[in-house]
């Protein structure tokens, strides 16, 4: 007799595509939030999966820090284009310029600094929802995080008042300034995510894979050495043979030591990983609740 | 054990646990992820940080799922958090409600997408009150499969006898609820005992141990694989195809809420009546000859009707209930009480119509299940039958039959708060009306 069950792909699969197009349908601008991340990878194939042969019902959004790996960029331009979808990219440099976004003193890292950048690119083109690809189990605050995340007119999450979603109901609804943040991976593990890029053989930019690099021995972790923060005369300089699991702001993006190639070679360091994906992003260390500080300011 | 690798074909079992604080729901949880290797070394280096500061130094293992400031400052639970964890067998989601506060609206919400339930006894407290309002609220929920883990069987010196008796207790209210699978099994949480290894203290339980059991569970059949339905949620038309052979195309996407669907069958389209037949089920791999709940897929109908977003295809021969006069089962979610008269929004599979909830009949006693009658008002975590009346018919299943078209979300217009859950009972004959065959 036949199986008809679904593998976890599959189900995780089938409850994005559901989403995302339940976000097509009860909104009326929204977006995708498309970094050249391997999370926002999966969304984009997502994308294809629930609105072919049509195009994808909405353009893509880049909140650039200025401070990418440029892989990344080349990366996100290339397949923006092979999908034919309109991208638009709101740097935060332009916003520091025309004081948008103001730096903190001693603030180097950006990532915080997406925060107005966002918001701003939210209001400029009027967006009522933003799909990301967050997951929950990035972060202990994510954990609590709604696949539609309601944020009020100044784009905070209050997670003591989250809308309830039971079964694959979802309450999309809005008043004019408000906006909805939506994640159809809410579901998937970083674990899933390799398996789907393998499954669904996509290209992922070439930093996620094993290569040579400069770096510089920071805060208890291994982080590119850049022109944008030199090393300092007592800080540890080394060429590794490297890979980032997770990418942010170059300067605070730990490299791991990793001879991993492949996806099959990826998905079976984590399978041995004894430390999260996040450990190695030094902007959730600040404090035990900084993730859950800049979501509730904005952030995803 | 190592976690899942994509060599081995898993599949995806999500259970909810639900309990307080002393229960020793958080050690299960712990435990679970602890042994299974899911939980890394920077998690465990942070739960000692937040220990050092505000614990006196000891790790306290609820922390990792109370991951908000305020959960960890007052030590509560606000909300539901799901964890995740896989085995060479199985992927986990885990969602994890707090025991105390708001207890019945956030056990809804986990229990919502669960196939199994756990609940946690404390091996020298027996059946409490607790323990039936968990079973209760799976039961109205209709989760598949239950877990009863009679835990801190240390406590008891591994007594046989007190797990027999416990078992006892809760088999007796069993009868009145709607579980077709449970399982008992002796645990120590604390320890370790049955969780994942077998215990030496209890020879006489030839069972599976908890994980054991959560990795062989049958879940294949949790899904209505018997009717076919499929509510319309977006309707495909590509404006510019780069493939020019897809101009014409008119595809109808959405999620299989229920049955199969095979190229070549004939269906309904519904409220409408309109007759066609399958005449491709495309995805994005190419085009398939069947597929099945809960996929999503994009469907081509033989002839171009006018179909729209919240219309229903179904199987021609198999139609289900359609009426603007509902009957259904809700859990109250709002701090304000549910008033008749007042008109809500009701959202139902890929449709939201006005309603109003015309009467209410009962109110459901969680503990004891009885129905209580001349209630005037549903009050936050409340659960009751209600009557409602919509300004469209709904196109629907009774939930015990499909979980999908059964259920339904209430939403308060102007402040759009999810305020409730319901499950419609069974459609009545008069809302089984003949439809008259418009077949082109």
């Amino acid at each position: 007799m036949k199986c008809y069950h679904l593998d976890h792909l599959d189900y995780l699969e089938t409850e994005a595509i559901h989403i995302m197009r339940e976000v097509a349908s009860e909104f009326e601008r929204p977006a995708i939030l498309f970094s050249g991340g391997k999370d926002s990878i999966c969304l984009l194939r997502l994308a294809e999966k629930a609105f072919r042969p049509s195009d994808i019902p909405m353009p893509f959004l880049n909140v650039a820090t200025g401070h990418e790996f440029h892989e990344l960029l080349e990366f996100r331009d290339r397949r923006a284009k092979q999908l034919n979808a309109k991208l638009i990219v709101r740097t935060v440099d332009e916003a520091l310029e025309n004081g948008i976004a103001v730096q903190a003193p001693g603030q180097v890292s950006r990532n915080q600094l997406q925060i107005p950048v966002l918001l701003a690119a939210i209001e400029e083109f009027r967006f009522d929802a933003c799909i990301g690809g967050a997951r929950r189990d990035e972060e202990k605050a994510r954990a609590k995080e709604r696949f539609f995340s309601f944020r009020d007119s100044f784009g905070q999450w209050d997670p003591k008042n989250q809308r309830p979603e039971i079964w694959n109901l979802y309450n999309g609804r809005l008043n004019p300034g408000e906006n909805m943040r939506v994640f159809p991976l809410s579901n998937w593990t970083e674990m899933d995510v390799w398996e789907y890029i393998k499954r669904e053989n996509l290209e992922v930019p070439s930093i996620y894979f094993s290569h040579k690099r400069c770096c510089v021995r920071r805060g208890g972790q291994w982080v590119p050495d850049t022109e944008l923060m030199p090393a300092k005369p007592n800080e540890e300089v080394k060429e590794m043979i490297v890979r980032v699991r997770t990418i942010g702001d170059i300067i605070s993006t730990g490299c791991v030591e990793s001879p991993a190639s492949n996806c099959d070679d990826i998905i079976a360091e984590i399978a041995a990983a004894r430390v999260t994906e996040r450990g190695s992003r030094a902007d959730d260390k600040v404090s035990e609740a900084a993730m859950e500080d800049r979501k509730k300011a904005g952030y995803f | 054990m190592t976690t899942a690798t994509h060599q081995n074909k898993v599949d995806l079992l999500r259970f909810n646990t639900c309990g307080s604080v002393d229960d020793g729901k958080s050690t299960l949880i712990g435990r679970l992820l602890y042994d299974s290797k899911s939980l890394m070394e920077d998690q465990i280096e942070a739960l000692e940080r937040s220990a050092d500061i505000t614990g006196g130094g000891q790790i306290n293992l609820a922390n990792l799922t109370d991951g908000l400031r305020a959960e960890r400052e007052q030590g509560i639970t606000i909300d539901v958090a799901y964890r995740y964890f896989a085995t060479p067998h199985r992927k986990f989601i885990i969602a994890d409600t707090p025991g105390h506060v708001q207890y019945t609206r956030n056990m809804v919400t986990g229990a919502s997408t669960a196939n199994l339930s756990i609940i946690l006894i404390d091996a020298r407290q027996g059946v409490i009150e607790q323990s039936r309002r968990h079973a209760i609220i799976a039961s109205l929920l209709r989760i598949p499969h239950l877990v009863v883990a009679i835990n801190k069987m240390d406590l008891v010196d591994w007594k046989e006898e007190r797990f027999l008796e416990i078992k006892d207790q809760f088999e007796e209210f069993l009868p009145r609820l709607d579980i077709k699978d449970v399982k008992f099994i002796p645990v120590s949480a604390l320890k370790g005992d049955n969780i994942v290894t077998h215990s030496e203290h209890t020879p006489w339980y030839p069972g599976p141990t908890l994980l054991g059991h959560l990795e062989t569970v049958h879940i294949a059949s949790d899904w209505n694989l018997t009717n076919f339905r499929f509510p319309v949620q977006w309707v495909n038309r590509p404006n510019n195809p780069t493939d020019h052979s897809l101009h014409d195309f008119r595809g109808l996407s959405g999620q299989i809420a229920g049955g199969i669907v095979r190229v070549g069958q004939k269906v309904m389209v519904l409220p409408s009546g309109f007759s066609s037949t399958i005449k491709q089920i495309w995805t994005l791999d190419g085009a398939v000859e069947e597929a099945f709940s809960p996929q999503s897929v994009t469907l081509v109908l033989e002839h171009d009707l006018d179909i729209s977003r919240g219309d229903v295809i179904v199987d021609a021969a198999d139609l289900p209930g359609s009426s603007s006069d509902l009957h259904a089962k809700i859990c109250w979610m709002n701090p304000r009480p549910l008033t008749p008269g007042k008109q809500y929004l009701l959202k139902h599979t890929t449709q939201t119509v006005k309603a109003a909830v015309t009467a209410i009949e009962n109110r459901i006693n969680i503990s004891t299940l009885d129905k209580e009658e001349g209630i005037t008002e549903l009050a936050m975590n409340d659960l009751g039958e209600v009557r409602i009346k919509t300004a469209k018919a709904l196109i629907f299943d009774g939930y015990a039959t499909n979980r999908l078209t059964g259920s339904f979300i209430l939403i308060e217009p102007g402040t759009n708060s999810t305020v409730a859950a319901g499950m419609l009972l069974p459609p009545t004959e008069a809302a089984r009306p003949e439809y008259k065959d418009f077949a082109i």
